[in-house]
């Protein structure tokens, strides 16, 4: 896969077609990969990679990349696509200054989920089809490449990408409906309010202020942040009070609410380990049954449920019907 | 030196703990450890670090300063900090030590922080040689010997038993607390622990990362290299790498109106913030290579410059585990050193 990603970057860059490329650059491991412009066939050859270990989604690199000079070509995995054209809906990514390959995409190992298991001293990992091997300075290790996926991996919503590309490498893969995807929120859901309350509160409190989270969201493309904002009132870093940090991530996650693609960025790169996706797909499971299945980033024409009215809405009223612990 | 058999570990603790408040570091529910009060059944982890540094026990991320209460038309300032007590901290590794010398530098310089300076010294550190190097280790770069750490006692954990020497006054009132449970004994099984230890350190993909040129270059070489601009050309803006640094100090005071006066208090602050340097005036920082520039410049040409050639940096590993483009300072030290 990796090597016909290559040729044809590498032939849409001598036929003037594109002048840089947005991919995957290889790091001093397997694992740390790090997203990168490529401008030439030489460094393309020398760095770029496309593997199990290629998590980041690189959509949100277009909104500046697509105001420079000329042409760029990105890759897009299926989930990356749904974030890709979410930012193409919203105004944010000039499309005729980019040149879009879908690519597909198996599920990533996540290096935290493989440290987790408590592998140590992680000098390279191959991954010969279902099984990741781990040299380590203490012995080679294995892992299932299943159990090796992180949490956005884990519960992949779809393998089939968003009608969004201008071509594609590979095969289009199918949607994923084995319902895990909302199994932890369902599991919150039948908590009661109290242990709800306790769990978040635990999760939350572990948060440093980072901002890893809101910066690598897809859905977080406002030019200047609330939060960055003297003039907000509420510019902060680490607050007096841990509960002002619990409140940064529920504006957060209603501020992205019908507009989150759930491409499980803002875990995998949370330092912390804090399962922030799951308050995204509590309002995203919460649209899907209150206005019908919305998977945002599907259709580059449709309203968004949130933003428009229809005569079967729920009423405000659905909030008591669920006993108020919706 | 001492030892006491590891199996009395839990005794040791609360030993500790009846004296000073302990704090270690502790397994997490998702696995990943952090600092924790020591309590009964508390277990000690044995991950190499937590992911958070030891940093906070001196420069917690948020530190309250002072109220400014409003009465009538008055305002009254109120110091409100509280009294430290005193505390110990076990467990910490070499590299986590010598960061507490380096902000010492910063803290302890005149004029002395006073808030740093009442923690430092109600805390003794109590630090543990590595036996499971990471490959993310590269303290052996600014000279740490992560087999033989700094702090006011080190232990060392080897064949079934725990070995403390004791390296300042702290640390001998500290070995004092706990002596009817230590036997004195020689340094055989620590030097076997040492060598064993000094050939993995040796063979780490990082023992050999030159700090070379950032020694014989000036400082507006390393400034002007057009490297910077492909280097932080992914960087998400933020302060991942700042805030899991055992070394990062600094800092912003902010004042929260809470209705009915203001509390005044201190955060860690970040230079990758767009916002760090604004100024009522304008920006020094508007792009995210000058904010990138500014973190690495001062971790390896600014501190060193300004204190006898040391390092901002050491070594500990946490920015390149944690990074989400895994953009860390050993690839900027690397990329210099390659030319």
């Amino acid at each position: 896969m990796q090597e016909a990603i290559i040729k044809r970057a590498k032939e849409l860059l001598a036929d003037g077609t594109v002048n840089r490329v947005v991919g995957w650059k290889a790091g001093d491991f397997a694992y740390d990969v790090t997203p990168a412009v490529f401008t030439s066939a030489e460094e393309l050859d020398k760095d770029f990679l496309y593997n199990d270990f290629c998590a980041p989604n690189l959509s949100k690199y277009l909104i500046k990349e697509s105001r420079k000079e000329g042409k760029v070509l990105v890759f897009l995995k299926p989930c990356d696509s749904y974030s890709f054209n979410q930012l193409l809906k919203e105004h944010r990514i000039l499309r005729d200054n980019v040149y879009v390959i879908a690519i597909p995409c198996r599920g990533k190992v996540d290096i935290g989920t493989v440290r987790d298991s408590g592998i140590k001293g992680i000098t390279d990992m191959e991954c010969d089809g279902e099984t990741l091997t781990i040299h380590t300075l203490y012995g080679d290790k294995t892992m299932s490449h299943a159990d090796s996926l992180g949490d956005k991996c884990k519960t992949c919503k779809t393998k089939k990408h968003a009608a969004c590309f201008d071509e594609m490498i590979g095969e289009e893969g199918e949607p994923n409906n084995d319902g895990k995807r909302f199994e932890m929120v369902e599991k919150l859901e039948a908590m009661t309010s109290e242990e709800r309350f306790n769990f978040w509160r635990n999760e939350l409190s572990k948060c440093i202020r980072c901002n890893a989270c809101r910066n690598v969201c897809p859905a977080c493309s406002c030019e200047n942040c609330v939060f960055d904002n003297p003039a907000s009132g509420i510019q902060q870093r680490a607050a007096v009070t841990s509960f002002e940090e619990n409140m940064f991530h529920l504006i957060r996650a209603f501020h992205v609410a019908g507009r989150c693609t759930d491409c499980g960025e803002c875990t995998r790169v949370c330092p912390q380990n804090i399962p922030l996706h799951l308050l995204n797909r509590k309002y995203i499971k919460d649209i899907n049954e209150f206005y019908g299945e919305y998977q945002a980033g599907e259709n580059f024409d449709e309203r968004a449920p949130l933003n428009a009215y229809t005569f079967t809405d729920c009423e405000p009223d659905v909030v008591y019907k669920r006993g108020g612990n919706a | 030196m001492y030892k006491v058999s590891a199996d009395r570990i839990d005794e040791l603790f609360a030993k500790i703990a009846a004296a000073r408040t302990l704090y270690l570091p502790v397994d997490q529910n998702d696995g990943r450890a952090a600092y924790k009060e020591w309590s009964q059944g508390t277990k000690m982890s044995s991950q190499l670090n937590t992911v958070r540094s030891a940093k906070g026990f001196f420069f917690p991320q948020t530190t309250n300063l002072c109220d400014f209460n409003l009465k009538d038309k008055e305002i009254e300032v109120v110091d409100i900090r509280d009294e430290s007590e005193d505390f110990v901290v076990f467990g910490v590794r070499a590299c986590d030590a010598r960061s507490f010398t380096i902000l010492d530098k910063v803290f302890l310089a005149e004029p002395v922080d006073s808030y740093y300076a009442t923690r430092r010294e109600h805390g003794t550190v109590v630090t543990m040689a590595c036996t499971e190097p990471e490959e993310t280790c590269f303290c052996s770069v600014f000279g740490i010997d992560a087999t033989a750490p700094e702090g006011d006692a080190s232990c060392w954990c080897e064949g079934g038993d725990l070995y403390i020497r004791a390296n300042t006054e702290k640390g001998e009132q500290f070995v004092s607390l706990i002596s009817d449970m230590l036997t004195e004994c020689d340094d055989t099984a620590v030097k076997a622990q040492q060598e064993r230890v000094k050939d993995i350190l040796s063979k780490l993909p990082f023992a050999n990362v030159s700090t070379d040129y950032f020694e014989k270059n000036t400082l507006l070489d390393v400034f002007n290299s057009e490297k910077w601009a492909k280097l932080s050309e992914s960087c998400l803006a933020c302060g991942t790498c700042t805030f899991v640094c055992p070394t990062c100090q600094c800092y912003d005071i902010k004042d929260f109106d809470t209705g009915h006066g203001i509390k005044r208090y201190r955060t860690w602050d970040s230079c990758m913030y767009a916002d760090f340097t604004k100024m009522a005036a304008a920006n020094s920082r508007n792009t995210q290579m000058q904010r990138f520039r500014q973190r690495f410049m001062h971790k390896l040409v600014y501190f060193p410059d300004n204190n006898n050639g040391e390092y901002g940096c050491v070594g500990c590993g946490r920015c390149l585990v944690r990074c989400p483009i895994s953009m860390n300072i050993v690839k900027v030290m690397k990329s210099f050193g390659e030319e």
